[in-house]
């Protein structure tokens, strides 16, 4: 069997999913804080890729990133990068198709602390960075978790975003999701049974997890 | 001394109002701000701990500029230093009493303030629970606590009272009088009950729409106008002064403060926080209309 479509697509959601905790965080706290008038605006475009088909989003970064339009020639010329059929590509794409399984569940875990706490915390002289990691992280743990395996999960899931923009290149950009359909296509069902049987086992236990943990079960059982 | 010369535009339930207040407060006082709800007086407290910006005016405290609007000062509440109780107490629920109060520290603080603190505010048994399984009152004194853990000048208490009932209030009362002193704090309590203040406070402002009412000592404020008529009360005794031939005794009948003179031997019998019953008999009462 080959085993590299599915280290393909750990690979891609490790990676996604740890770029995402480092921008999805600033952006849920900055969110759940500003009175700004943008703020729909950017609520908007963070649930966007919830309701458009996956093909949309590819679409658009194919033509963006293409070498053939200004901005794609411009990454190309300055700073050597391929995005169109390329791992790192993938990346960015899936960075943004996930972004709102990140920024959800950590935006309204932040706005559901009273108001309080932070208030309190910067009256003792704390800065916002330490108010943030001590006080108001620590109190979001289910929010953050879900937000974490729901990226990652959805990041294993993808499809549509991934073939638009990543083709079906061996080692690069064929994903479990893609190889699954090319076996179909090429009617090779026991390797598209072999791989949809490790992402449904897989996935399975992840989601199963989060609702351990965040329905408290463990500890039932535990203590 | 701390001064105050503010003026904010707040949406309240009712509408606009227009907070406008001038107070001067000299270091060491025990202050009370006094009123119904939403006169202004949690948003006061913000403003000076800088929680809240004000729309204009200026706050210094000592020699200390914390805010000009016209100098564009406006200190974070992280450098103002002030000890803040609010009325949730807003304690950390991830963390023990203890990580509370180590959290509140300053960096380069010893840690024998927090002991002291703790065998002060009586927390000992209490160091490793977490709030969630403590009572109002131990919420209280933990949070009471964590606000002195900084050694502030300044202690801010947002009604932390109200949620509890009347024996443990009576000793928390006795705490905040207890660090107030201790500390050489200038505090400012917001409260709404009238025993609370003669018992605590060295000064009280009176708020109503977002504009001081009155000012003076709680005994001008709430005592002289009372009067006492044929009628029967029960009251709690909150003070009793000795004089050369008679004793007068402070009782709290609700939320009015009368005072009662009696001999000396009755008033041996009594104590601070008796049950009484307040009784006229040989006078008519008077009616006073009252102006609204």
């Amino acid at each position: 069997m080959n085993w590299e479509p599915l280290f393909l697509t750990f690979k891609l959601a490790l990676l996604t999913t740890v770029i995402l905790i480092a921008i999805g965080i600033p952006l849920a706290y900055w969110l759940s804080n500003t009175g700004s008038r943008l703020k729909p605006v950017l609520e908007t475009l963070v649930s966007m890729p919830l309701v458009l088909p996956p093909t949309v989003l590819g679409f658009y970064f194919l033509m963006a990133f293409s070498p053939n339009n200004s901005f794609g020639s411009w990454l190309d010329d300055w700073l050597g990068v391929k995005l169109v059929f390329s791992f790192s590509g993938l990346v960015i794409a899936s960075v943004i198709y996930s972004l709102p399984f990140m920024v959800h569940p950590v935006q309204s875990g932040l706005s559901g602390i009273p108001a309080s706490l932070t208030e309190a915390s910067f009256v003792m002289g704390k800065s916002r960075w330490e108010t943030l990691l001590k006080v108001q992280l620590p109190q979001i743990k289910p929010a953050l978790l879900t937000g974490i395996v729901l990226s990652f999960a959805h990041t294993v899931g993808e499809f549509g975003v991934v073939l638009m923009i990543g083709g079906n290149i061996p080692g690069k950009t064929k994903v479990a999701s893609i190889a699954i359909y090319d076996e179909v296509e090429a009617l090779n069902y026991a390797a598209a049974n072999f791989y949809s049987l490790v992402l449904f086992a897989i996935t399975f236990c992840i989601l199963l997890a989060v609702y351990l943990v965040n329905g408290n079960y463990l500890k039932r059982f535990w203590k | 001394m701390i001064k105050l010369d503010i003026y904010k535009q707040l949406q309240a339930a009712t509408g606009t109002m227009r907070l406008r207040l001038d107070l001067n407060i000299e270091s060491g006082q025990f202050i009370t701000l006094y009123g119904a709800s939403g006169v202004g007086k949690t948003s006061t407290l913000r403003m000076l701990s800088g929680l809240m910006q004000p729309d204009s005016g200026q706050i210094s405290v000592g020699d200390e500029i914390w805010f000009d609007a016209e100098k564009k000062i406006n200190l974070s509440p992280q450098r103002r230093k002030v000890g803040y109780v609010f009325q949730d107490y807003a304690l950390f629920p991830h963390m023990t009493v203890l990580e509370n109060l180590k959290f509140a520290q300053a960096k380069n603080q010893k840690s024998s303030s927090i002991s002291d603190l703790i065998e002060l505010m009586e927390l000992g048994q209490l160091q490793n629970r977490k709030p969630e399984t403590l009572s109002g009152g131990q919420k209280q004194r933990v949070a009471l606590a964590r606000a002195l853990v900084q050694k502030p000048k300044i202690l801010l208490l947002d009604e932390p009272l109200a949620a509890l009932d009347s024996a443990i209030r009576h000793k928390l009362q006795g705490y905040l009088k207890k660090v107030h002193q201790e500390f050489a704090l200038t505090t400012l309590l917001i409260s709404h009950d009238v025993g609370e203040i003669v018992k605590l406070a060295d000064y009280v402002f009176q708020l109503e729409d977002g504009k001081i009412l009155k000012q003076g000592t709680p005994e001008t404020l709430f005592i002289d106008q009372k009067l006492s008529g044929k009628f029967k009360f029960t009251g709690e005794v909150l003070k009793i002064q000795q004089e050369e031939i008679i004793s007068i005794v402070t009782v709290r009948i609700h939320t009015d403060v009368v005072k009662v003179v009696v001999q000396h031997e009755e008033a041996s019998a009594l104590k601070t926080g008796d049950q009484v019953l307040v009784v006229s008999k040989a006078f008519n009462p008077l009616l006073y209309k009252i102006d609204t």
